[in-house]
């Protein structure tokens, strides 16, 4: 038995009388013991997922099973081994200390009295919030809001924890304890699982044994981290260091022959990658290198063979090359990949 | 999963959801003063309108209308609304995932509101009586008791019915509690005796009868102020009890329907709409 089974799933809203498809026919399983990250836009389809199997949410058609018990008929049953966290909503009421909305939420899974203040203690320690014990919910930071959030999907001890964007808006402290936490939760215990979505998709190749990029309602891959990269060996990623020579230069007008998907890294920020594909841009966008700058260009590359005649057209618009390293595919490489895969 | 688990399973929920808004009350006791200070000066006002007109028998009936209105206004404002509220904090999710019985976590919700308010409307019962002539003939506590419970229950099981009604409604939940608020106050005799005066026709008193409220304020007034017993109250008792059972059965179905079109169409979990 696996820990989630989603079979053909479809679900469908209506919206000012039009049909929104969210979900499309997806397949879906994870197996005990496993994290399994969810990946996709906005709009993909990735909460109305993590809704369908938290019993949020009735699927039009298909069927869900957690742990053998079907979400829509055993509804109690799933509530009982599940648990949602969400990214930045709010962890309890305000008005309440930390360690009293840990034990409300306890009562909702009807915990004894013993068995909560155990786990209550317990889940403090773990997530660092010995000081904030008694402290009300509302004069937390938010990191620490988070914190407690997650403290309250395990408060009831799930066997799947649903965790939709758990570390959205934390800084990179906070971010990293909530990863190290979520992956010895399971490491720990092999009969539990998770299911996470994430827009950081290093957060996602760093702690997923498994990843399905979903789009526009379907799932366009479904793999571990590793065999995804391996699948894009086709490409060569290559990221080239320039300075431009004293003029803005629009990097498009550049790479625009070569039809190449391209991002500029300027720095740290920009690691969320922003993929250009250079045979479908347009001049009027911002992709301009300024007098002065100097700019990492990453490049995913068919074939090999261009490096000599981009560098060369870089070159004669005026930048200086400072170096040409070929680097190894990123997550962010594979979902570029097959999100303008799909887009085409 | 037995029933007795699921039943104590629902019964700390019912606890941990009132001891949200009794520790709410402990923790913001300014809320409190304003509380029953609000609600004094308001019946003052109408004390002092029936001293002006010699009505002093009228004083005693004021006060113990402004002490049940204390109730009126928690439950429009503290369980009518409080679904949509919840909604809009991201709370309501979090009740809609655990395997607690949504009927327990209204029910918690209307125990924690019954204590609060019962405080305040004690307090400002006898605020009203030290600062005003007034006195009181009770002869039969246990009617005064019965009646009391029976007015609350009803009201409660009205405030979880209208709490599911006010959330299908999405945002139109401030504005029907303001149409519901001066409605009530007009038909529930606060200030002034209805079902047992001329003020309003017989039709109207019908009406007003539907109204937890004024059946309870009424059979408390004729137990408290003027020294009636259990016999004399029988169709008040009798009417709350019917009223009290149908609330809770409608306010179960209004809760299932609620939770039925949430998961259906998806819209009634998402804040802000």
């Amino acid at each position: 038995m696996s820990a989630v089974d989603v079979i053909d799933v479809t679900r469908v809203f209506d919206s000012k009388g039009k049909k929104v498809i969210a979900l499309d026919g997806i397949n879906l399983s994870v197996s005990k013991g496993e994290i399994l990250g969810l990946l996709g836009s906005n709009g993909a389809g990735k909460t109305t997922l993590i809704k369908i199997l938290a019993t949020l949410l009735l699927p039009t058609s298909g069927s869900s099973y957690v742990y053998g018990y079907d979400v829509v008929k055993d509804a109690k049953s799933v509530r009982r081994i599940i648990n949602l966290v969400s990214g930045g909503e709010t962890p309890g009421y305000g008005l309440l200390s930390v360690k009293e909305n840990l034990w409300f939420f306890s009562q909702l899974y009807g915990l004894s009295s013993s068995y909560a203040r155990e786990i209550i203690d317990t889940l403090i320690d773990d997530m660092e919030l010995e000081q904030y014990r008694d402290t009300r919910v509302h004069k937390l930071s938010t990191g620490y809001k988070q914190r407690l959030n997650l403290a309250k999907g395990f408060i009831n001890d799930p066997l799947l924890l649903l965790l939709d964007e758990p570390t959205l808006g934390l800084d990179v402290i906070n971010a990293r304890h909530i990863r190290t936490y979520i992956k010895r939760w399971v490491r720990d215990d092999p009969s539990r699982s998770i299911l996470l979505t994430t827009h950081y998709l290093a957060e996602a190749e760093e702690v997923c044994d498994k990843i399905a990029i979903i789009y526009r309602g379907k799932i366009i891959a479904y793999e571990s981290p590793d065999v995804l990269k391996k699948s894009i060996t086709d490409s060569s990623v290559v990221e080239i260091t320039v300075m431009s020579a004293g003029r803005d230069i629009d990097i498009d007008s550049i790479l625009s022959k070569y039809g190449v998907m391209y991002e500029i890294l300027n720095g740290i920020d920009d690691r969320m990658h922003n993929y250009t594909n250079s045979s479908n841009s347009n001049s009027n966008n911002s992709n301009a290198v300024h007098s002065g700058d100097g700019v990492r260009i990453r490049l995913m590359l068919n074939d090999e063979s261009m490096i000599p005649s981009i560098v060369e057209s870089l070159v004669n618009k005026g930048f200086k090359v400072s170096s040409v390293s070929k680097s190894t595919p990123t997550l962010e490489d594979v979902y570029v990949r097959y999100i303008k895969r799909y887009e085409v | 999963m037995s029933l007795s688990d699921d039943l104590v399973l629902n019964i700390k929920a019912i606890y941990a959801r009132a001891y949200v808004r009794v520790k709410g009350l402990t923790r913001e006791p300014h809320w409190s003063i304003a509380e029953v200070t609000i609600p004094l000066l308001s019946l003052s006002a109408y004390v002092y309108l029936y001293m002006t007109l010699d009505a002093y028998e009228y004083m005693a009936f004021v006060i113990v209308g402004g002490a049940m209105l204390a109730f009126w206004s928690n439950v429009l404002w503290g369980m009518s609304a409080q679904l949509y509220w919840e909604k809009d904090t991201g709370m309501l999710q979090h009740y809609m995932l655990t395997p607690a019985s949504r009927m327990a976590i209204l029910v918690g919700m209307a125990v924690g509101g019954m204590i609060n308010t019962t405080i305040r409307s004690l307090s400002i019962l006898a605020i009203g009586t030290l600062l005003f002539p007034v006195s009181y003939a009770l002869n039969d506590p246990v009617a005064l008791l019965l009646i009391f419970l029976l007015t609350i229950i009803a009201l409660y099981g009205m405030g979880m019915l209208f709490a599911s009604l006010f959330l299908l409604y999405g945002r139109e939940a401030s504005h029907i509690a303001d149409l519901l608020q001066e409605p009530i106050y007009l038909l529930s005799g606060i200030y002034y005796p209805v079902i047992g005066s001329n003020i309003f026709p017989n039709a109207v008193k019908v009406v007003a009868s539907m109204i937890p409220l004024t059946l309870g304020i009424d059979a408390i007034r004729l137990i408290l102020i003027m020294g009636k017993g259990i016999n004399d109250v029988t169709l008040h008792i009798t009417a709350l009890a019917i009223l009290a059972v149908a609330l809770l059965v409608l306010a179960r179905i209004a809760l299932k329907k609620m939770e039925d079109v949430s998961k259906r169409q998806g819209r009634l979990l998402l804040r802000w709409q």
